[in-house]
């Protein structure tokens, strides 16, 4: 543990914690489920494509969705089993929507693919993004974003690499509990990710409720010898493990608007990444487990080792929901969002499920006026001015919202928890977000189609024009061609050109010869067409053919005769 | 007298020259405001203003020929940002140009068309694709919902069905809370 200087960010708040519910309870692992439903869609920008179909066998490990795009990470089978189908079903979203997933059907022997450790020394760094963008490893502190895409160093190149053991969230005791069962490998795994940026030092930050998780992580820094790594205790202070707002306490570097900490030789893992990183790098692993903390309105709360894909409802036993409990959360009370359906999966940004119940999360009271009191600018650790934002986005003036730095927000609901109005500001900043990218998504939509439909028009007139120009061409050339046929004609001495007969400067006589030449020309070019494609099978016929045709005639000729008397008179 | 006169006559002559200059040297070419309502208008070019496109209305706008509540797909929200821009009263859209319709697409049903390419040549942002005598179908990401392609089709084969809501388009709502009851 070093004593170096920490700083500290503007705001945050002090929630009740709720963290020994589950603190002191060992990460045990969850039982395989009756079955996998892993969803290919990663986040709003990126759905992997499906590589398995129904009726499939996959391996433990094997890729089952393709990534695609720049911000996708490849899927993997968590455990081996039979493929049941590829298709919509709820995945954890606000929304309660559904998205593509593949269903698979554990065959509970746990096959795996073959295990290679991967050899980042002898590697060049694309290579490793590339492995690791297909070991699927994404950030696991709730944003889920790729980790490959963090391990780019920017133009400054990464100097310092920090680990996020902060979890400020109350209730969450996933991270805590991976740091103090597993801290060799968590730095393992950030010194592998020091060796690929290049980073010169290792600041880890860890909040000082949990100081098991910081003497752990203490000792197995001094264990493994590595130079320039530091555990950090850092106060606890909601939002203290927000990456904006840890790096900031940890180096004193405020990021702007814009920019991320790659622009300052910073970048920021969470503490499970790190892990994830090291067990794909040294035993080849890809990214099918992660920690979760059951706690909240539960008889039994503790941190499970869960399969990606586990549905939520099968792992809700492990915990023992109590009787009175109306909803579940997914994430944290302050950022989680309640879940609209239990079937949805465990995916790699849960890291806990709350259960709640009125008498731990009483219904939300009722907002009332803005009181223009100004506590939610003194808390707001992004030193935005939350009631600002508030009016506008609430009278729709999303013009001002975005001048006011809407998207600035990291909607950590520190505005909303201290509001003595009690209004829930973060909805509105959420739904002005959702709003502006909406209207840019159409803005780009409306450009698109004006510039189609401009190139249409153009492309019609230039048709219309080529038509007319051919059109012209194969006239000029007709009448040339009569014109040189009137010139072979004894009569005329000097031939006229095609020009003139067109211009009419010609005798009026000689044009209406050529007219009619014209006309005469073009019926004796279709007569010739007519004779072209007119059938000749009749041509060339062996006796044989012509006696089988007579006899065919003359059998025909004799069902006529019969027909005779029965048709109608006027037929 | 005549200085004064004269004095007068000479700064005439003088901002004269400068305003001349400055109308040569400084000209716009286009006209400003036809690209800002051109901005606004939804680009779906369905005609549905009257006007052989969104560009035409809003050259038509920009002249005083056409009023600005007539494009139904811009919506409300469309009429009240023209009226922004032009310093007009808001009004409603205009019934007999259409109403406002939740944005859709065009979606062919493949086992009836009959590869005629009417639609093709109908639709004014090349969405659909298709040869004669083959299968058509609509791009959706590229359709406008301007449903100019559903009236030339001679089998009926093409209907518009509402976007739906999916993840990817999904999006937090405006938030609506109960008041506080007064006892």
């Amino acid at each position: 543990m070093s004593l170096s200087t920490l700083f500290r960010f503007k705001g945050g708040i002090k929630p009740e914690a709720h963290k020994d519910a589950s603190a002191g309870i060992p990460i045990a692992p969850a039982p395989l489920p009756s079955r996998l439903v892993i969803p290919l869609r990663q986040n709003a920008r990126a759905t992997a494509r499906p590589l398995v179909e129904a009726g499939q066998r996959v391996l433990k490990g094997q890729i089952i969705g393709a990534a695609e795009g720049t911000l996708a990470t490849a899927v993997h089978a968590p455990t081996s089993g039979l493929v049941r189908a590829v298709e919509m079903a709820p995945v954890p979203h606000p929304s309660g929507l559904e998205a593509l997933c593949v269903i698979i059907e554990p065959d509970g022997d746990e096959r795996w693919i073959d295990l290679q450790p991967f050899d980042h020394r002898n590697a060049s760094p694309q290579r490793i993004r590339d492995y690791l963008r297909d070991c699927g490893i994404v950030g696991l502190g709730g944003a889920n974003f790729p980790s490959h895409i963090k391990l780019t160093p920017g133009e400054a190149g990464i100097r310092t690499l920090i680990l996020n053991g902060g979890e400020c969230e109350p209730w969450i005791t996933c991270d805590d509990r991976l740091m103090r069962e597993r801290a060799e490998r968590i730095l393992g795994g950030a010194l592998i990710m020091r060796e690929i940026t290049g980073a010169s030092h290792i600041l880890v930050g860890i909040e000082d409720n949990k100081p098991e998780a910081v003497q752990a992580m203490s000792a197995a820094a001094s264990r493994l010898g590595a130079e320039g790594v530091t555990v950090h205790a850092v106060p606890a202070l909601y939002p203290a493990g927000g990456e904006k707002q840890l790096i900031r306490v940890l180096t004193g570097v405020e990021i702007p608007y814009g920019k991320l900490g790659t622009h300052f030789g910073v970048q920021c893992f969470n503490v499970g990444t790190a892990y994830a990183i090291h067990r794909a790098i040294t035993c080849g692993e890809p990214l099918l487990s992660r920690i979760l903390t059951l706690t909240g309105n539960m008889a039994r709360p503790g941190n499970f080792e869960v399969l990606i894909g586990t549905p939520i409802r099968e792992l809700l036993p492990l915990a023992d929901p109590r009787p009175d409990t109306d909803h579940f959360l997914m994430g944290g009370p302050m950022m989680g969002f309640a879940l609209p359906s239990l079937s949805a999966p465990v995916v790699k940004a849960t890291n806990c499920i709350i259960a709640a119940s009125p008498a731990l999360f009483p219904p939300p009271p009722p907002e009332m006026p803005c009181i223009r009191c100004g506590a939610c600018a003194q808390v707001c650790p992004a030193e935005l001015q939350p009631f600002e934002l508030y009016w506008h986005a609430r009278a729709k003036n999303l013009g001002k919202a975005q001048e006011y730095h809407v998207f600035d927000c990291i909607e950590c609901g520190c505005c909303a928890y201290v509001c003595p109005s009690r209004i829930r500001l973060v909805d509105y900043f959420r739904y002005a977000k959702g709003e502006i990218w909406a209207r840019e998504r159409e803005k780009s939509a409306a450009d698109a189609a004006r510039e189609r439909f401009e190139f249409r028009n153009l492309r019609t007139e230039r048709e219309k024009q080529e038509k007319a120009e051919r059109l012209a061409a194969k006239t000029a050339a007709g009448r040339e061609a009569v014109a040189r046929a009137a010139a072979a004609a004894p009569a005329t001495a000097s031939a006229p050109t095609a020009a003139t007969v067109a211009t009419a400067s010609a005798p009026q006589p000689r044009a209406a010869d050529a007219t009619k030449a014209l006309i005469q020309a073009a019926l004796d070019r279709a007569k010739a067409q007519k004779a072209a494609v007119t059938p000749r099978n009749t041509d060339n016929l062996t006796a044989e053919q012509k006696a089988e045709i007579a006899e065919i005639e003359a059998r025909r000729a004799k069902i006529r005769e019969m027909a005779r008397p029965h048709t109608p008179p006027d037929e | 007298m005549i200085i004064a006169v004269s004095v007068m006559a000479l700064g005439a002559i003088l901002l004269g020259a400068a305003l001349g200059y400055a109308s040569i040297r400084f000209r716009v070419e286009g006209d400003p405001l036809v690209e800002k309502i051109d901005a606004i208008l939804p680009q779906t070019q369905c005609g549905q203003c009257g006007f052989p496109g969104c560009r035409p209305y809003a050259e038509a706008i920009s002249r005083g020929e056409a009023d600005i509540n007539q494009c139904p797909p811009g919506g409300e929200e469309g009429v009240r940002k023209l009226a922004d821009l032009l310093g007009r009263d808001f009004k409603a859209l205009s019934a007999e140009h259409g109403e406002e319709k939740a944005k859709s697409v065009a979606v062919i049903d493949e086992q009836s068309c009959i590869g005629c390419t009417l639609c093709i040549q109908a639709c004014p942002v090349d969405a659909i694709v298709g040869a004669a005598k083959q299968m058509h179908t609509v791009v959706a990401s590229l359709c406008t919902g301007c449903e100019l392609c559903v009236p030339p089709c001679p089998v009926d084969c093409i209907h518009m069905e509402a976007l739906r809501e999916t993840a990817e388009n999904w999006r937090w709502k405006y938030p609506v809370f109960q008041l506080e009851q007064a006892a």
